[in-house]
Protein backbone atom coordinates (compact mmCIF):
# COMPACT_ATOMS: atom_id res chain seq x y z
CA UNK A 1 0.00 0.00 0.00
CA UNK A 2 2.96 2.14 0.53
CA UNK A 3 4.36 2.18 -2.79
CA UNK A 4 0.56 2.87 -4.42
CA UNK A 5 0.95 5.51 -2.41
CA UNK A 6 4.05 6.77 -3.22
CA UNK A 7 3.08 6.74 -6.97
CA UNK A 8 -0.11 8.72 -6.47
CA UNK A 9 1.57 11.09 -4.60
CA UNK A 10 4.56 11.41 -7.02
CA UNK A 11 2.07 11.65 -9.67
CA UNK A 12 0.22 14.62 -8.46
CA UNK A 13 3.40 15.98 -7.70
CA UNK A 14 4.44 15.87 -11.01
CA UNK A 15 1.21 17.14 -12.27
CA UNK A 16 1.06 20.14 -9.89
CA UNK A 17 5.27 20.91 -10.50
CA UNK A 18 5.08 20.56 -14.67
CA UNK A 19 2.88 23.89 -15.81
CA UNK A 20 -0.27 23.02 -13.03
CA UNK A 21 -1.91 20.89 -14.97
CA UNK A 22 -5.03 21.23 -12.62
CA UNK A 23 -5.23 24.65 -13.52
CA UNK A 24 -4.85 24.55 -17.16
CA UNK A 25 -8.12 21.49 -17.28
CA UNK A 26 -9.97 24.02 -14.95
CA UNK A 27 -8.97 26.84 -17.76
CA UNK A 28 -9.78 25.18 -21.01
CA UNK A 29 -12.96 23.75 -19.17
CA UNK A 30 -14.39 27.49 -18.26
CA UNK A 31 -12.92 29.03 -21.84
CA UNK A 32 -14.93 25.82 -23.48
CA UNK A 33 -17.91 25.97 -21.74
CA UNK A 34 -17.71 30.06 -22.51
CA UNK A 35 -17.45 29.75 -25.91
CA UNK A 36 -20.99 28.07 -26.31
CA UNK A 37 -23.03 31.29 -25.37
CA UNK A 38 -21.02 33.30 -27.84
CA UNK A 39 -21.51 30.42 -30.66
CA UNK A 40 -25.34 29.87 -29.32
CA UNK A 41 -26.76 33.60 -28.35
CA UNK A 42 -27.93 34.89 -25.05
CA UNK A 43 -31.19 33.30 -24.74
CA UNK A 44 -31.76 32.35 -21.07
CA UNK A 45 -33.83 29.43 -21.34
CA UNK A 46 -31.82 28.13 -24.17
CA UNK A 47 -28.94 27.35 -22.72
CA UNK A 48 -29.96 26.43 -19.22
CA UNK A 49 -32.03 23.73 -21.36
CA UNK A 50 -28.25 22.87 -22.99
CA UNK A 51 -26.25 23.19 -19.49
CA UNK A 52 -26.16 19.93 -18.00
CA UNK A 53 -24.85 18.65 -21.87
CA UNK A 54 -22.64 21.27 -22.63
CA UNK A 55 -21.18 20.60 -18.76
CA UNK A 56 -20.60 16.81 -19.49
CA UNK A 57 -18.99 17.18 -22.49
CA UNK A 58 -16.63 19.65 -21.70
CA UNK A 59 -15.58 17.84 -18.86
CA UNK A 60 -15.30 14.77 -21.22
CA UNK A 61 -12.91 17.11 -23.45
CA UNK A 62 -10.74 18.71 -20.59
CA UNK A 63 -10.27 15.20 -18.90
CA UNK A 64 -8.75 14.01 -22.26
CA UNK A 65 -6.33 17.03 -22.29
CA UNK A 66 -3.56 15.30 -20.29
CA UNK A 67 -4.62 11.73 -20.86
CA UNK A 68 -1.86 10.58 -23.50
CA UNK A 69 0.47 11.92 -21.17
CA UNK A 70 -0.39 9.14 -18.14
CA UNK A 71 2.32 6.52 -19.22
CA UNK A 72 4.02 8.25 -22.35
CA UNK A 73 6.35 10.45 -20.28
CA UNK A 74 7.10 7.25 -17.82
CA UNK A 75 7.22 5.26 -21.01
CA UNK A 76 9.94 7.74 -22.13
CA UNK A 77 12.61 8.02 -19.62
CA UNK A 78 12.07 4.57 -18.93
CA UNK A 79 10.35 4.82 -15.37
CA UNK A 80 7.68 2.71 -16.58
CA UNK A 81 10.45 -0.53 -16.69
CA UNK A 82 11.16 0.28 -13.33
CA UNK A 83 7.35 0.08 -12.35
CA UNK A 84 6.77 -2.74 -13.92
CA UNK A 85 9.71 -4.48 -11.97
CA UNK A 86 8.45 -3.74 -8.90
CA UNK A 87 6.47 -5.44 -6.61
CA UNK A 88 3.66 -3.77 -6.94
CA UNK A 89 1.30 -5.65 -9.46
CA UNK A 90 0.68 -3.24 -12.83
CA UNK A 91 -2.88 -3.37 -12.20
CA UNK A 92 -2.94 -1.43 -8.78
CA UNK A 93 -0.14 0.61 -10.36
CA UNK A 94 -2.24 1.72 -13.13
CA UNK A 95 -4.80 2.11 -10.46
CA UNK A 96 -2.56 4.72 -8.79
CA UNK A 97 -1.76 6.94 -11.74
CA UNK A 98 -5.57 6.93 -12.53
CA UNK A 99 -6.61 8.20 -9.55
CA UNK A 100 -3.74 10.64 -9.82
CA UNK A 101 -5.21 11.76 -13.07
CA UNK A 102 -8.60 11.82 -10.95
CA UNK A 103 -7.87 13.79 -8.89
CA UNK A 104 -5.66 16.27 -10.69
CA UNK A 105 -7.75 16.70 -13.89
CA UNK A 106 -11.35 16.12 -12.64
CA UNK A 107 -11.90 17.00 -9.00
CA UNK A 108 -10.83 20.20 -9.82
CA UNK A 109 -13.83 20.21 -12.50
CA UNK A 110 -16.23 18.91 -9.72
CA UNK A 111 -15.12 22.17 -8.05
CA UNK A 112 -15.09 24.35 -10.83
CA UNK A 113 -18.82 22.88 -11.94
CA UNK A 114 -21.03 25.28 -10.07
CA UNK A 115 -19.48 28.49 -11.17
CA UNK A 116 -20.14 27.32 -14.59
CA UNK A 117 -23.43 26.37 -14.10
CA UNK A 118 -24.27 30.06 -12.67
CA UNK A 119 -23.26 31.32 -16.02
CA UNK A 120 -25.70 28.68 -18.10
CA UNK A 121 -28.43 30.23 -15.59
CA UNK A 122 -29.35 26.46 -14.05
CA UNK A 123 -31.65 25.85 -11.58
CA UNK A 124 -30.45 25.95 -7.40
CA UNK A 125 -31.99 22.27 -7.85
CA UNK A 126 -29.91 21.39 -10.39
CA UNK A 127 -25.96 23.02 -9.20
CA UNK A 128 -25.37 20.40 -6.65
CA UNK A 129 -26.98 17.16 -9.14
CA UNK A 130 -24.90 18.67 -11.56
CA UNK A 131 -21.38 18.20 -9.07
CA UNK A 132 -22.04 15.14 -7.91
CA UNK A 133 -22.81 13.37 -11.29
CA UNK A 134 -19.51 14.97 -11.93
CA UNK A 135 -18.04 13.45 -9.00
CA UNK A 136 -19.58 9.98 -9.15
CA UNK A 137 -19.39 9.71 -13.22
CA UNK A 138 -15.76 10.92 -13.80
CA UNK A 139 -13.78 7.98 -11.96
CA UNK A 140 -15.27 6.23 -15.27
CA UNK A 141 -13.28 8.51 -17.53
CA UNK A 142 -10.30 8.32 -15.63
CA UNK A 143 -10.20 4.58 -15.98
CA UNK A 144 -11.38 4.35 -19.07
CA UNK A 145 -8.77 7.21 -20.47
CA UNK A 146 -6.15 4.67 -18.81
CA UNK A 147 -7.29 1.60 -20.48
CA UNK A 148 -6.68 4.28 -23.96
CA UNK A 149 -3.59 5.79 -23.21
CA UNK A 150 -1.66 2.14 -21.88
CA UNK A 151 -2.67 0.94 -25.34
CA UNK A 152 -1.20 3.61 -27.39
CA UNK A 153 1.99 3.80 -25.18
CA UNK A 154 4.89 4.11 -27.61
CA UNK A 155 2.31 4.65 -30.40
CA UNK A 156 2.97 7.81 -32.93
CA UNK A 157 0.41 10.05 -33.12
CA UNK A 158 -0.99 8.80 -29.94
CA UNK A 159 -3.19 11.90 -28.42
CA UNK A 160 -4.97 11.71 -31.60
CA UNK A 161 -5.68 8.53 -31.22
CA UNK A 162 -7.00 8.24 -27.84
CA UNK A 163 -9.19 10.48 -28.14
CA UNK A 164 -10.97 7.80 -30.90
CA UNK A 165 -10.29 5.24 -28.61
CA UNK A 166 -11.95 6.21 -25.14
CA UNK A 167 -14.88 8.40 -26.17
CA UNK A 168 -17.19 5.84 -27.66
CA UNK A 169 -16.42 3.94 -24.12
CA UNK A 170 -17.20 7.15 -22.07
CA UNK A 171 -21.15 7.76 -23.85
CA UNK A 172 -22.66 5.83 -20.55
CA UNK A 173 -21.13 7.88 -18.40
CA UNK A 174 -22.10 11.60 -20.40
CA UNK A 175 -25.39 10.04 -21.17
CA UNK A 176 -26.23 9.01 -17.12
CA UNK A 177 -24.42 12.13 -15.97
CA UNK A 178 -27.07 14.84 -18.65
CA UNK A 179 -29.70 12.85 -17.63
CA UNK A 180 -29.40 13.09 -13.95
CA UNK A 181 -28.51 17.20 -13.86
CA UNK A 182 -31.65 17.35 -16.56
CA UNK A 183 -34.16 15.42 -14.40
CA UNK A 184 -33.24 17.63 -11.32
CA UNK A 185 -33.60 20.44 -13.06
CA UNK A 186 -37.16 19.69 -14.45
CA UNK A 187 -37.75 18.89 -10.99
CA UNK A 188 -38.02 15.08 -11.03
CA UNK A 189 -36.21 12.66 -8.80
CA UNK A 190 -32.28 12.24 -10.07
CA UNK A 191 -31.30 9.28 -8.32
CA UNK A 192 -31.92 6.66 -10.90
CA UNK A 193 -29.48 8.31 -13.15
CA UNK A 194 -27.29 8.56 -10.19
CA UNK A 195 -27.03 5.05 -9.56
CA UNK A 196 -26.57 3.84 -13.23
CA UNK A 197 -23.82 6.33 -13.07
CA UNK A 198 -22.36 4.76 -10.07
CA UNK A 199 -22.95 1.17 -11.59
CA UNK A 200 -20.83 2.38 -15.02
CA UNK A 201 -18.01 4.07 -12.65
CA UNK A 202 -17.75 0.75 -10.89
CA UNK A 203 -17.84 -1.65 -13.50
CA UNK A 204 -14.83 0.46 -15.30
CA UNK A 205 -13.26 0.89 -11.65
CA UNK A 206 -13.35 -3.60 -11.72
CA UNK A 207 -12.64 -3.96 -15.96
CA UNK A 208 -10.00 -0.78 -16.52
CA UNK A 209 -7.03 -1.75 -14.51
CA UNK A 210 -6.94 -5.22 -15.86
CA UNK A 211 -6.89 -3.94 -19.87
CA UNK A 212 -5.12 -1.33 -18.86
CA UNK A 213 -2.15 -3.25 -17.33
CA UNK A 214 -2.45 -5.81 -20.81
CA UNK A 215 -1.68 -3.03 -22.38
CA UNK A 216 1.46 -1.88 -20.85
CA UNK A 217 2.87 -5.22 -20.76
CA UNK A 218 2.15 -5.18 -24.38
CA UNK A 219 4.11 -1.94 -24.51
CA UNK A 220 6.98 -3.44 -22.26
CA UNK A 221 8.08 -6.54 -24.00
CA UNK B 1 -9.14 -25.12 -32.45
CA UNK B 2 -5.35 -26.04 -31.97
CA UNK B 3 -5.79 -27.98 -35.55
CA UNK B 4 -6.13 -24.42 -37.15
CA UNK B 5 -3.59 -22.59 -35.43
CA UNK B 6 -1.36 -23.39 -38.82
CA UNK B 7 -1.61 -21.20 -41.29
CA UNK B 8 -1.03 -23.57 -44.21
CA UNK B 9 -3.96 -26.00 -42.65
CA UNK B 10 -6.24 -23.20 -42.20
CA UNK B 11 -5.67 -21.91 -46.13
CA UNK B 12 -6.64 -25.62 -47.02
CA UNK B 13 -9.32 -25.93 -45.55
CA UNK B 14 -10.67 -22.25 -46.50
CA UNK B 15 -9.99 -22.81 -50.29
CA UNK B 16 -12.21 -26.14 -49.72
CA UNK B 17 -15.22 -23.85 -47.50
CA UNK B 18 -14.69 -20.53 -49.33
CA UNK B 19 -16.61 -21.50 -53.24
CA UNK B 20 -19.69 -23.08 -51.19
CA UNK B 21 -20.07 -19.71 -49.22
CA UNK B 22 -19.93 -17.53 -52.26
CA UNK B 23 -22.44 -19.54 -54.40
CA UNK B 24 -25.01 -20.02 -51.27
CA UNK B 25 -24.93 -16.69 -50.07
CA UNK B 26 -25.24 -15.61 -54.12
CA UNK B 27 -28.18 -18.20 -54.19
CA UNK B 28 -29.82 -16.94 -50.95
CA UNK B 29 -29.12 -13.17 -51.59
CA UNK B 30 -31.03 -13.29 -55.00
CA UNK B 31 -33.29 -15.91 -53.32
CA UNK B 32 -34.23 -12.94 -50.64
CA UNK B 33 -34.54 -10.25 -53.11
CA UNK B 34 -36.70 -12.03 -55.36
CA UNK B 35 -39.08 -12.78 -52.59
CA UNK B 36 -38.42 -9.49 -50.84
CA UNK B 37 -38.98 -6.93 -53.76
CA UNK B 38 -41.75 -9.27 -55.33
CA UNK B 39 -43.22 -11.57 -53.32
CA UNK B 40 -44.01 -9.76 -49.67
CA UNK B 41 -47.27 -8.04 -49.20
CA UNK B 42 -46.58 -4.00 -48.88
CA UNK B 43 -47.36 -3.08 -45.42
CA UNK B 44 -50.35 -1.32 -44.82
CA UNK B 45 -49.12 1.35 -42.87
CA UNK B 46 -45.72 1.62 -44.34
CA UNK B 47 -46.16 0.65 -47.94
CA UNK B 48 -43.31 -0.70 -49.67
CA UNK B 49 -40.50 1.01 -47.54
CA UNK B 50 -41.16 -1.77 -45.39
CA UNK B 51 -38.93 -3.49 -47.98
CA UNK B 52 -35.91 -1.43 -46.50
CA UNK B 53 -36.18 -3.57 -43.69
CA UNK B 54 -35.20 -6.92 -45.68
CA UNK B 55 -31.83 -5.24 -46.11
CA UNK B 56 -31.48 -2.91 -42.75
CA UNK B 57 -32.19 -5.38 -40.10
CA UNK B 58 -30.09 -8.53 -41.11
CA UNK B 59 -27.15 -5.83 -41.85
CA UNK B 60 -27.65 -4.94 -37.93
CA UNK B 61 -28.13 -8.28 -36.84
CA UNK B 62 -24.20 -8.87 -38.53
CA UNK B 63 -23.26 -5.61 -36.98
CA UNK B 64 -23.26 -7.03 -33.41
CA UNK B 65 -22.70 -10.37 -34.25
CA UNK B 66 -19.30 -9.54 -36.17
CA UNK B 67 -18.70 -8.12 -33.39
CA UNK B 68 -19.19 -10.72 -30.94
CA UNK B 69 -17.08 -13.23 -33.42
CA UNK B 70 -14.23 -10.62 -33.59
CA UNK B 71 -14.44 -10.93 -29.76
CA UNK B 72 -13.81 -14.45 -29.14
CA UNK B 73 -11.44 -14.32 -31.87
CA UNK B 74 -9.33 -11.58 -29.78
CA UNK B 75 -10.01 -13.60 -26.86
CA UNK B 76 -8.56 -16.71 -28.82
CA UNK B 77 -5.27 -14.86 -29.84
CA UNK B 78 -4.56 -13.17 -25.98
CA UNK B 79 -5.50 -16.14 -24.08
CA UNK B 80 -3.91 -19.09 -26.56
CA UNK B 81 -2.02 -17.41 -28.77
CA UNK B 82 -3.93 -18.47 -31.50
CA UNK B 83 -2.02 -16.88 -34.84
CA UNK B 84 -4.96 -17.95 -37.22
CA UNK B 85 -7.38 -15.76 -34.68
CA UNK B 86 -5.46 -12.97 -34.84
CA UNK B 87 -5.79 -12.75 -38.74
CA UNK B 88 -9.53 -13.34 -38.42
CA UNK B 89 -10.15 -10.41 -35.87
CA UNK B 90 -8.17 -8.79 -38.24
CA UNK B 91 -10.33 -9.19 -41.10
CA UNK B 92 -13.62 -8.92 -39.24
CA UNK B 93 -13.58 -5.11 -38.25
CA UNK B 94 -13.84 -3.90 -41.59
CA UNK B 95 -16.44 -5.98 -42.68
CA UNK B 96 -17.99 -5.57 -39.62
CA UNK B 97 -18.10 -1.82 -39.50
CA UNK B 98 -19.00 -1.38 -43.25
CA UNK B 99 -22.37 -3.94 -42.37
CA UNK B 100 -22.50 -1.38 -39.08
CA UNK B 101 -22.41 1.50 -41.59
CA UNK B 102 -24.90 -0.05 -43.86
CA UNK B 103 -27.32 -0.77 -40.80
CA UNK B 104 -27.05 2.83 -39.88
CA UNK B 105 -27.53 4.56 -43.41
CA UNK B 106 -30.57 2.13 -44.38
CA UNK B 107 -32.21 2.84 -41.20
CA UNK B 108 -31.63 6.60 -42.28
CA UNK B 109 -33.35 6.17 -45.11
CA UNK B 110 -36.13 4.33 -43.48
CA UNK B 111 -36.12 6.65 -40.98
CA UNK B 112 -37.33 9.85 -43.31
CA UNK B 113 -40.17 8.88 -44.62
CA UNK B 114 -41.19 6.64 -41.25
CA UNK B 115 -40.15 9.40 -38.83
CA UNK B 116 -39.82 12.51 -40.84
CA UNK B 117 -36.05 12.70 -39.91
CA UNK B 118 -32.85 11.47 -41.48
CA UNK B 119 -31.49 10.72 -38.10
CA UNK B 120 -33.34 11.08 -34.19
CA UNK B 121 -31.58 10.34 -30.81
CA UNK B 122 -32.85 7.50 -29.49
CA UNK B 123 -30.87 4.85 -27.73
CA UNK B 124 -30.64 2.17 -30.52
CA UNK B 125 -29.50 4.23 -33.28
CA UNK B 126 -26.95 6.24 -30.74
CA UNK B 127 -25.23 2.79 -29.55
CA UNK B 128 -25.22 1.31 -33.06
CA UNK B 129 -22.90 4.65 -34.05
CA UNK B 130 -20.77 4.31 -30.93
CA UNK B 131 -20.40 0.30 -31.96
CA UNK B 132 -19.10 1.75 -35.62
CA UNK B 133 -16.75 4.17 -33.52
CA UNK B 134 -15.43 1.15 -31.90
CA UNK B 135 -14.94 -0.48 -35.16
CA UNK B 136 -13.25 2.29 -36.41
CA UNK B 137 -10.77 2.53 -32.81
CA UNK B 138 -10.29 -1.45 -33.41
CA UNK B 139 -8.88 -0.55 -37.17
CA UNK B 140 -6.80 2.35 -36.58
CA UNK B 141 -4.81 1.35 -33.12
CA UNK B 142 -4.07 -2.01 -34.95
CA UNK B 143 -2.94 0.23 -38.40
CA UNK B 144 -1.07 3.13 -35.48
CA UNK B 145 1.26 0.01 -34.52
CA UNK B 146 4.30 -0.85 -36.87
CA UNK B 147 4.70 -4.10 -35.65
CA UNK B 148 1.32 -6.40 -36.48
CA UNK B 149 1.41 -8.30 -33.44
CA UNK B 150 1.96 -5.82 -31.07
CA UNK B 151 -0.85 -4.12 -33.36
CA UNK B 152 -2.70 -7.08 -33.13
CA UNK B 153 -2.70 -7.81 -29.22
CA UNK B 154 -3.46 -3.97 -28.78
CA UNK B 155 -6.77 -4.13 -30.77
CA UNK B 156 -7.54 -7.37 -29.28
CA UNK B 157 -7.64 -5.15 -25.63
CA UNK B 158 -9.62 -2.73 -27.21
CA UNK B 159 -12.18 -4.61 -28.60
CA UNK B 160 -12.94 -7.10 -25.43
CA UNK B 161 -13.43 -3.46 -23.48
CA UNK B 162 -15.79 -2.51 -25.62
CA UNK B 163 -17.72 -5.58 -26.03
CA UNK B 164 -19.45 -4.33 -23.08
CA UNK B 165 -21.70 -2.62 -25.45
CA UNK B 166 -22.92 -5.64 -27.34
CA UNK B 167 -26.15 -6.19 -24.63
CA UNK B 168 -26.42 -2.54 -24.23
CA UNK B 169 -27.02 -2.21 -27.74
CA UNK B 170 -28.50 -5.45 -27.93
CA UNK B 171 -31.10 -4.64 -25.37
CA UNK B 172 -31.50 -0.64 -25.61
CA UNK B 173 -34.70 -0.59 -27.50
CA UNK B 174 -36.35 -3.01 -24.24
CA UNK B 175 -34.85 -0.96 -21.77
CA UNK B 176 -35.28 2.65 -22.82
CA UNK B 177 -38.71 3.10 -24.34
CA UNK B 178 -37.84 4.61 -27.49
CA UNK B 179 -38.32 5.65 -31.38
CA UNK B 180 -37.02 2.62 -33.08
CA UNK B 181 -39.31 -0.74 -32.21
CA UNK B 182 -38.54 -3.58 -30.17
CA UNK B 183 -37.96 -6.49 -31.53
CA UNK B 184 -40.08 -8.47 -33.18
CA UNK B 185 -38.56 -11.90 -34.57
CA UNK B 186 -35.70 -13.21 -31.86
CA UNK B 187 -37.97 -12.55 -28.39
CA UNK B 188 -40.31 -14.68 -26.20
CA UNK B 189 -43.48 -16.26 -27.38
CA UNK B 190 -42.62 -16.68 -31.10
CA UNK B 191 -41.91 -13.70 -34.00
CA UNK B 192 -44.20 -10.90 -34.20
CA UNK B 193 -44.32 -10.92 -37.75
CA UNK B 194 -45.91 -13.04 -40.54
CA UNK B 195 -44.49 -15.73 -42.46
CA UNK B 196 -44.54 -14.03 -45.64
CA UNK B 197 -42.54 -10.96 -44.66
CA UNK B 198 -40.49 -13.27 -42.07
CA UNK B 199 -39.35 -15.52 -45.24
CA UNK B 200 -37.50 -13.34 -47.02
CA UNK B 201 -35.70 -11.50 -43.75
CA UNK B 202 -34.42 -15.05 -42.67
CA UNK B 203 -33.51 -15.73 -46.34
CA UNK B 204 -31.39 -12.82 -46.84
CA UNK B 205 -30.29 -12.66 -42.91
CA UNK B 206 -28.80 -16.23 -44.04
CA UNK B 207 -27.04 -14.79 -47.40
CA UNK B 208 -25.62 -11.63 -45.44
CA UNK B 209 -23.63 -14.25 -43.08
CA UNK B 210 -22.73 -16.43 -45.79
CA UNK B 211 -21.15 -13.85 -47.59
CA UNK B 212 -19.72 -12.00 -44.04
CA UNK B 213 -17.90 -15.21 -44.01
CA UNK B 214 -16.70 -15.52 -47.16
CA UNK B 215 -14.85 -12.13 -47.36
CA UNK B 216 -13.46 -12.78 -43.74
CA UNK B 217 -11.83 -15.69 -44.89
CA UNK B 218 -11.11 -14.11 -48.22
CA UNK B 219 -9.46 -11.09 -46.12
CA UNK B 220 -7.57 -13.65 -43.58
CA UNK B 221 -6.37 -15.83 -46.43
CA UNK B 222 -5.15 -12.43 -48.12
CA UNK B 223 -3.12 -11.07 -44.98
CA UNK B 224 -1.40 -14.96 -45.00
CA UNK B 225 -0.28 -14.55 -48.47
CA UNK B 226 0.21 -10.79 -47.60
CA UNK B 227 2.66 -11.64 -44.58
CA UNK B 228 4.33 -14.71 -46.78
CA UNK B 229 5.42 -12.16 -49.37
CA UNK B 230 6.74 -9.65 -46.87
CA UNK B 231 8.39 -12.33 -45.71
CA UNK B 232 9.71 -13.43 -48.64
CA UNK B 233 10.96 -9.94 -50.13
CA UNK B 234 12.72 -9.64 -46.80
CA UNK B 235 14.71 -12.52 -47.67
CA UNK B 236 15.77 -11.44 -51.21
CA UNK B 237 16.83 -8.20 -49.62
CA UNK B 238 19.06 -10.21 -47.23
CA UNK B 239 20.37 -12.59 -49.51
CA UNK B 240 20.74 -9.46 -52.12
CA UNK B 241 25.19 -8.67 -51.80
Amino acid sequence: MNAFAAILARDLRLSWRQGGASLLTVGFFLVTAALFPLGIGPERDVLARIAPGVMWVTALLSALLFLDRMFQADAEDGTLDQLALAPLPLELTVLAKAGAHWLSAALPLVIASPAIALLFDLGAAAVPVLALSLAIGTPALSLFGAVGAALTVGVRRGGALVSLLVLPLTVPALIFGAGAVEAASLGLDPQPHLLLQLGVSLFALALAPFAAAAGLRLALD
Amino acid sequence: MHFLANPGRFLRLSAAFRPWLAGLAAVAIAAGLYLGLFEAPPDYQQGDTVRIMFVHVPSAWLALSIYTAMTAFALMSLVWRHPVADLLAKACAPVGAAFTLTALATGSLWGKPMWGAWWVWDARLTSVLVLFFLYLGAIALRAAHDDPERGGKAAGILTLVGFVNVPIIKFSVDWWNTLHQPASVLKAGGPAIHASILTPLLVMALGFSLFAAWTVLVRAEAEIFGRRARVLELKRSADRP
